[in-house]
């Protein structure tokens, strides 16, 4: 017998959709300069933010997301019943450290750069389910702490790969409810990892293309909507490489291309000079649904939306091992309704 | 994308990917990265080499000369390290920063640089040749070996 909410292989539909009631994004100095700067609610002015370290800075500005996700729901971060946090770093020592500040009951998340839809769809989940009513989804990235822990020091001179993508520093937080108003999360399809034998860390949205292919193609078989279903299908962090993958995989899977098909790792440097293939990190995806891409839901410009987070699921101690790059993606439909 | 497929079918499945992906990534512009490279290379050692001249001219012997001249090139490469702007040379130039000694002052510095928040001995101390490491390792070693070779075969 199948679960009364579950809908095909890998999906959930919720007969109550939850309210995403209040979010939050917060981004650095580079993010600020790109296409999106009115539409996040704070731009840092440099990449410390007035903490001794760049990972202190990380912590904060996901504990400040919380705190202004709260008060635009007008509440404190404190009345919070539940966060579902994670980051990039090792043992996700920035959600740990700012859950250790906000003081809310925490559930601590790794997906790599998926985060954004795997707290979400949990939170979803447990607010449906009636186990919370204030549920927060954070995540969030810096350039800095990424660069230090999965590549080279800042300061070396190194030149890097026409596929690369730059780690954006940002942060997100949304809140979750059982009612209200704002956009409900409608349905969505848990990802299954996928690797296709890409071993090329400086090459990620080409190792994360399959598995967004997986769960979309999952998502739209599950749902039995068509492609054209949603005013926009948004991928995590593909970036240009990645994501001119995920719509070849689309053709290959028998999949009609979604007409209106992006990625956040594309449009979050959109015009700004040398970004080789894009952004990426937690705070990518995070930043761009907590920014321009609610923002226009709420705005009536986009009523449907399937936001796709992409993950790339490996460590520099795995890479060095010879290992390929697992990839993960969780689709959310988000809707007006 | 595989699930319950046979092993033969998903290694075909990942060959098929690769290519893909090989066919979509952007080409390097090897002739501009080489004109780059050849020009801050050259350059770098046009300014070690009227150096070693001046020096030279100065009195110097060849021996001494050439010594004073790696330690201040190595001085040049730290301190443009220091003040952020070589990285932003390597990003242009590529091999032509790294290969030339200041290259080599570059990682050491850098590394340095990255891990001091974690304190001067697991920090500086522990990480200052994770990058420079290996060269320090198979340098030595070569040069161990060629100065055997050099004493047995005289």
């Amino acid at each position: 017998m199948t679960a009364p909410k579950k809908l095909g292989q890998q999906s959930v539909k919720f007969s109550n959709p939850p309210v995403i009631s209040a979010w939050a994004s917060i981004v650095g100095p580079k993010e600020g300069q790109g296409p999106w700067a009115k539409d996040f609610d704070k731009i840092l002015a440099d990449y410390l933010y007035g903490q001794s370290s760049w990972e202190k800075a990380e912590n904060s500005i996901l504990q400040e997301a919380v705190h202004t996700a709260a008060a635009k729901a007008g509440f404190d971060a404190g009345d919070a019943e539940l966060l579902l946090a994670g980051d990039l770093l090792n043992q996700i020592i920035s959600a740990n450290y700012a859950a250790r500040q906000l003081n809310i009951p925490f559930l601590g998340l790794y997906g790599a750069c998926s985060t954004m839809a795997e707290s979400l769809l949990l939170a979803a989940m447990l607010t449906e389910a009636g186990f919370f009513e204030r549920v927060v989804a954070a995540t969030c990235s810096h350039h800095y702490t990424a660069e230090r822990q999965y590549r080279n020091p800042v300061e070396q001179g190194i030149q890097s790969s026409l596929s690369s993508q730059w780690t954006a520093t940002a942060a997100g937080a949304i809140l979750v409810q059982p009612g209200g108003n704002g956009p409900r999360i409608t349905c969505a399809t848990v990802g299954k990892v996928v690797d296709m034998g890409v071993t090329d860390p400086a090459n990620m949205g080409a190792a994360m293309a399959p598995a967004a292919g997986s769960t979309i193609k999952a998502h739209f078989e599950d749902t039995q909507r068509t492609t054209d279903y949603y005013d926009l299908v948004v991928t995590g962090d593909l970036g240009s490489i990645g994501a001119n993958l995920a719509s070849q995989i689309f053709i290959q899977q028998g999949l009609m291309p979604p007409p209106n098909y992006s990625d956040c790792g594309v449009l979050l440097y959109d015009g700004l000079p040398d970004i080789k293939s894009g952004a990426s990190g937690c705070g990518c995806s995070a930043a761009m649904l907590c920014g321009p891409l609610l923002k226009k839901m709420s705005r009536g410009e986009i009523n449907r939306l399937l936001f796709v987070a992409t993950g790339a699921l490996m460590s520099p101690t795995s890479t060095f091992q010879g290992e390929s790059i697992p990839g993960i993606a969780h689709a959310i439909a988000i809707e007006n309704v | 994308m595989n699930e319950g497929k046979s092993e033969e079918l998903k290694a075909a499945e990942k060959k098929e990917y690769q290519n893909l992906v090989n066919q979509t990534k952007p080409k390097p512009p090897l002739l501009s990265h080489c004109l780059w490279a050849f020009a801050v290379g050259g350059l770098i050692c046009v300014i070690a080499q009227g150096m070693l001249n001046y020096f030279q001219f100065r009195g110097m012997d060849q021996i001494n000369a050439g010594s004073a001249v790696a330690i201040i090139m190595i001085f040049l490469g730290a301190l443009l390290t220091g003040i952020g702007v070589y990285d932003k040379i390597g990003e242009k130039a590529g091999a032509g920063s790294i290969v030339p000694i200041t290259g080599f002052a570059n990682v050491i510095v850098a590394s340095a640089m990255e891990f001091k928040r974690e304190g001067y001995i697991f920090g500086v101390g522990a990480k200052i040749f994770s990058i420079a490491g290996p060269t320090l390792l198979f340098g030595f070693t070569a040069s161990v070996l060629i100065g055997l070779i050099s004493y047995w075969f005289k």
